[in-house]
């Protein structure tokens, strides 16, 4: 489409500071007299605080303060909550332990916070923590989901027994084992999802202020969501009133969900600031983003499949051991049920479904939201059953998909969800045009000349994003709305400033959202500005997960915008003398219709800030705000197609191509879906085949706690993507977006495994668990040959 | 402490600086330069690349003294009277950066890239840029956006 308008590639505003050094990031930030905080963190996964002796530290040159958690405790400040009330099977409340900013009686992981220390420089704030002595008692800690269940394990919070916070279910058990006794065959997998750590390149930073004369805070943070970050302040945590605390996230360097989460330092920040009578800056080494962060995934599944004869899934039975980490972050305990048992459909017609989910604490950083949270670990499950299903019955793994694919809508699934469009047939022969899946023997025959296992996979998904309509987020445990807010602002001259709830940490708002109410007002792009991530300026919000910004905070602008033109007719009406039912908005003007005589946005505008002709009873001004109350989720579906190739005499596993085919509903910037995806992808595909976080069994240590252990994805570990899109309006929104910041993470996992398999099943290879290291593709390679 | 001189951006800059401070640490913390980023404690993710003499290096892997008497150039330093550099102008119009924290010593590395191998096939750009982390675009954009500077370059 040409021009700036809906589904236009309108390059991003906000590219020009970014890329001359000018963006504004928390710790690019210096404040008059501030001065510089470092945490002093747990070396042990589970210990007993003694004794804290900070003598020494306080005395070192510089420090202005070293507090500790008795003195939280003193203050009686709160503890950091969390976000959703989960129930077990049997009617009780989850186990909600305490989670305070500072421990001071145990530390429950390895990075956990003790002390903080304030200096007057950066140095010298490190060096002082290095003085801080703390006598611990070391307790026998659990690292693993495996370990935690284990009969006789230490308990992380003896409240919780057996380790267990909830054991939660969704779905019809009944129902389900009916269908499984009439099975035909009954397709069995145990898997991992693998712990990943989430590795924003920004690593977090708060910066604390309290002004002494008006009682007022004010936190700088690296958030995804400052209004939330400010009402669990407010509410839960610090107790400074909402009104006297201002929290601001300037440019934000990524999140993908780890800057979701309230965190002890934004508390800490703040208490110290009031303290010390300075402005505090904390900024994470990246040494304590991999213990402080919170992380993502770590499941342990068993899953079971009934099919028929034909490979109808006639029902599915999925158990799972969910690891929670030492503290209940955020949405810790949303993400591995409401945000993943509800996703176990797919875009199957499984008539029977039933999930269980026991979430346990372990000695290890608070597990929370990753990109995609819980919607990849459900459907990389189900993508490897229908992989199954179809190779124990014979069936073409496309063909079985065919057979079972959701083909009228709405559609009500067993688990909760009803999606409201979608076309899983249009994005699965798209995909499987574009990969030339039809040719693929011919390269696998050729690929065998050269002494290399090549293997196609694809996955069909679908999945959950914009959270959701709050009655229902409620009724379910959820703690707060999930609506957004949008205000906009037409100046007497007809500019526009938008202020959004929404908060971009890299998804390109400033651009997306201006196209939206440009679109909608007539006006060019670069006449529309974007205001986000300040409380003082915008209304209200709850921010940018879940893939929420478009399909909830773009229809909030929306919905304001059609405010706009509303109140923007009764003024016209009145300039041009006619009926308000007679104007109609029509290309940035208001015409009477059927006549040539209008007003421009610009001319309504400035009548409405100078009302001298004006009609009777109407307030000046032309600014209107917009709550939007999602009325479901929406439902973007895909299909990915992997092709790897494998060195069968080292393991190491090489990405030939990768092909998406998404929907993701209506497009606003064709440029930004691609580059969502792109980026997802490669989350996706470092899951796959890099990514694991991993902990020492016995002592509770974090062994990948750099990025010398850590494997990141890098430019050399993925090809270019094909990427396409094929649109299915969502029904339910102004917009019909159905959000894409997820699709690429949840997609791609169960494509590349199913490649690899691909390539090794001729050997008796039947799963391959994530990462597929060369190590762990090498053993696969091996122990089949000598079972073979 | 040591007073070293240099020439930063094309301006003559002297400053009195700890033996251990890092020339990242000069440039955000003593200089305010702040669009040359951290991202990591283990020179590993290159938000910090900026160019030495002409050369990509990673300013967190260098002392401050050591630039004593030599040419730095960063971020900053690109763009010329207002216009974007060639690799600034081709990462905007092909996309290459999200959330923009990386970007800086992406730019900065690429310039280099470009400077030493106008012709590189997309492997040899995939393969330099192993020491530049992104978590955003998934490269592909980056990769784009380097061969078209590349190009533009070779004309």
């Amino acid at each position: 489409m040409a021009g700036d308008g809906i589904g236009a590639a309108v390059l991003r505003k906000e590219d020009r500071r970014f890329l001359t050094g000018a963006g504004h990031y928390t710790d690019d930030l210096q404040r008059p007299g501030q001065t510089y905080a470092h945490i002093v963190r747990s070396p042990h996964a589970h210990a007993r605080i003694k004794a804290i002796r900070t003598d020494a530290a306080r005395g070192a040159r510089g420090v202005l303060a070293v507090l500790t958690g008795a003195e939280l405790a003193a203050e009686k400040i709160g503890n950091i909550p969390t976000g959703w009330l989960i129930h077990s099977k049997d009617g009780s409340p989850m186990v909600e332990p305490p989670h305070p900013a500072l421990a001071f009686d145990r530390v429950r992981h390895v990075g956990d916070q003790v002390a903080i220390v304030v200096a007057e420089t950066k140095d010298q704030a490190r060096e002082a923590a290095a003085l801080v002595e703390v006598d611990y008692e070391e307790l026998p800690a659990v690292a693993t989901v495996g370990k935690a269940i284990a009969p006789g394990a230490p308990l992380v919070w003896d409240q919780a027994k057996g380790n267990t916070c909830f054991d939660w279910h969704v779905g019809d058990r009944a129902a389900t084992e009916a269908a499984f006794a009439r099975a035909h065959q009954i397709v069995k997998l145990d898997l991992v999802n693998n712990r990943i750590i989430p590795n924003a390149i920004e690593p977090r930073a708060a910066i604390g202020e309290y002004e002494r004369a008006t009682g007022d805070y004010t936190l700088t943070t690296t958030s995804q969501n400052p209004h939330l970050t400010r009402l669990l302040l407010a509410a839960f945590s610090f107790g400074a009133p909402e009104h006297k605390l201002r929290v601001v996230a300037p440019d934000v360097g990524g999140g993908f969900g780890s800057k979701i989460h309230h965190y002890a330092e934004e508390l800490l920040v703040l208490w110290a600031a009031r303290k010390v009578g300075r402005p505090v800056k904390w900024t994470a080494q990246r040494s304590e983003s991999f213990m402080s962060d919170a992380h993502g995934r770590d499941h342990l599944t068993h899953a079971e499949l009934a099919v028929d004869r034909d490979g109808h899934f006639l029902g599915l039975h999925v158990e799972e051991v969910v690891n929670l980490g030492a503290y209940l972050s955020t949405l810790g305990t949303v993400t591995p049920t409401y945000l993943h048992g509800i996703l176990y459909a797919g875009p199957y017609k499984t008539p029977a479904i039933y999930v269980e989910v026991r979430a346990v604490f372990t000695n290890t950083v608070p597990v929370d939201a990753v990109r995609g949270a819980g919607r990849p670990e459900a459907t990389y499950v189900l993508e490897r059953l229908a992989d199954l299903a179809a190779r124990e019955l014979g069936i073409d793994r496309v063909e079985i998909r065919r057979r079972n694919f959701i083909d009228t809508f709405p559609y009500q699934t067993p688990v909760a969800l009803q999606y409201d469009s979608g076309n899983y047939f249009a994005t699965l022969d798209a995909a499987l045009d574009s990969s030339r899946w039809g040719s693929f023997e011919a390269r696998r025959a050729e690929a065998r000349k050269r002494g290399k296992l090549r293997g196609i996979g694809l996955s069909t998904y679908v999945e959950a994003c914009g959270a959701a309509p709050s009655a229902l987020a409620g009724a379910l445990g959820a703690r707060a709305g999930l609506y957004e807010s949008a205000s906009v602002r037409v100046h007497p001259t007809g500019s526009v400033t938008v202020f959004t709830g929404s908060h971009s940490h890299g998804q390109g708002h400033e651009t997306t959202f201006a196209q939206i109410v440009a679109a909608q007002l007539g006006i060019p792009v670069e006449n529309v500005e974007i205001v986000h991530g300040d409380t003082a300026k915008i209304p209200f919000g709850m921010g940018t997960y879940g893939s929420r910004s478009l399909v909830v905070g773009g229809s909030a602008l929306a919905r304001a915008a059609e405010k706009i033109v509303a109140k923007g007719k009764k003024i016209a009406a009145h300039l041009l003398e006619a009926s308000e039912g007679d104007v109609v908005f029509e290309g940035g003007k208001f015409v009477v219709a059927g006549t040539d005589r209008s007003k421009s946005l610009g001319d309504v505008a400035f009548a409405a800030y100078v009302p001298h002709k004006y009609p009777a009873g109407l307030e000046p001004g032309l600014e209107e705000n917009a709550f939007y109350d999602p009325k479901n989720f929406t439902f973007p579906a895909g299909c990915h197609v992997c092709e790897v190739e494998i060195d069968p005499d080292t393991g190491v596993v090489r990405i030939e191509s990768f092909t998406v085919v998404d929907d993701v509903g209506t497009v606003i910037n064709p440029m930004i879906v691609d580059g969502q995806i792109h980026g997802g992808v490669t989350h996706g595909i470092g899951q796959a085949l890099l990514e694991q976080c991993l902990y020492d069994e016995e002592s509770g240590q974090l062994l990948s706690g750099s990025y010398l252990s850590y494997t990141m994805p890098r430019a050399s570990d993925v090809p270019s993507y094909e990427v396409s899109t094929e649109a299915t309006p969502c029904t339910h929104n102004p917009l019909g977006s159905k959000g894409v910041g997820e699709v690429g993470s949840i997609g791609a996992p169960p494509a590349v495994i199913g490649a690899i398999v691909d390539a090794l099943a001729h050997l008796g290879v039947r799963h391959v668990d994530m990462p597929a290291t060369p190590e762990r593709v090498w053993r696969a390679i091996r122990s089949a040959q000598a079972q073979g | 402490m040591p007073t070293i001189s240099l020439r930063l951006n094309g301006k003559t800059v002297t400053a009195d600086v700890e033996a251990r401070t890092l020339l990242v640490e000069l440039l955000r913390d003593r200089l305010g330069l702040t669009g040359t980023h951290v991202g990591c404690d283990t020179s590993q993710c290159g938000a910090c690349v900026v160019h030495v003499d002409g050369r990509s290096v990673k300013s967190c892997t260098m002392f401050a003294v050591e630039a004593d008497g030599r040419e730095v150039t960063s971020i900053e330093g690109l763009a010329r009277d207002g216009e974007l550099h060639p690799m600034q102008a081709a990462f905007h119009e092909n996309h290459g950066l999200q959330c923009g924290f990386c970007t800086p010593g992406m730019v900065m590395s690429a310039v280099d890239l470009v400077r030493r191998r106008p012709d590189a096939s997309e492997q040899e750009i995939r393969t330099w840029l192993e020491g530049n982390l992104c978590r955003c675009t998934g490269y592909h954009n980056i990769v784009k956006a380097v061969q078209a500077a590349a190009k533009s370059a070779r004309r």
